[in-house]
């Protein structure tokens, strides 16, 4: 298994990112446009993906990084569904 | 604390050091089009470096496959998720900013020029 100290590395790492994650909800909350505010949860959930992976390596639990997985598919729909259904006025082309 | 220790440290450091780029960006540019620049690169690298401090971190060959995986999935979906963001805002008539364009951002418009004519 990882060393301590690369543990505690891996969860520091994931706690910055953490932080950051919630200075972008910011965004999310003053965005002026629909846009701004898809745009920053696509990237908070980005950084989520990474919390997770890193959690999951620092705690050695390896089904983290199915879970993981699973949060990039489903942030990725989100995106896209968001921008077809809410941006473009619902109109499949 | 032997040299791949540091390594895989450096990596997350990394991520982290691109992710407050991207929180930077977020902040401080002053439309959508030029905010995707922040999520489209400067996140994706961020969690590139990320995701290779966990790959490199784990000694479970698998494990280290699926981090791999996730990194290339990131790869692709994070800029592709963007784009069709910003297409979809210029589909729902989002004007580009422009420093001529004093209707929405009149007081940063007016600094940049107040700055640029000191030099």
């Amino acid at each position: 298994m990882t060393s301590v100290l690369l543990s505690n590395g891996l969860l520091v790492g994931a706690a910055a990112l953490g932080l950051v994650s919630i200075a972008l909800l910011w965004r999310v909350v003053v965005g002026p446009t629909t846009a701004d505010r898809v745009i920053a949860v696509n990237v908070i959930g980005t950084s989520v993906v990474v919390i997770i992976a890193l959690l999951g390596v620092a705690l050695g639990e390896v089904g983290f990084l199915d879970v993981a997985l699973v949060y990039g598919l489903l942030n990725f729909l989100l995106s896209l569904g968001l921008a077809r259904l809410s941006l473009d006025g619902g109109e499949t082309r | 604390m032997t040299p791949f220790d540091v390594f895989v440290l450096t990596l997350v450091a990394g991520s982290v050091a691109f992710s407050l780029i991207t929180l930077v960006g977020f902040v401080r540019l002053p439309d959508v089009f030029a905010r995707a620049h922040a999520a489209s690169k400067a996140e994706t690298l961020g969690a590139l470096l990320g995701l290779g401090a966990a790959a490199l971190a784990l000694d479970d060959g698998q494990a280290t496959l699926k981090v791999g995986v996730l990194a290339l999935f990131v790869l692709v979906t994070g800029p592709t998720a963007a784009h069709a963001i910003v297409r979809a805002a210029v589909r729902s008539g989002e004007k580009p900013w422009s420093r001529t364009d004093s209707s929405s951002e009149k007081t940063r418009a007016s600094t940049h020029t107040a700055t640029g004519g000191e030099k």
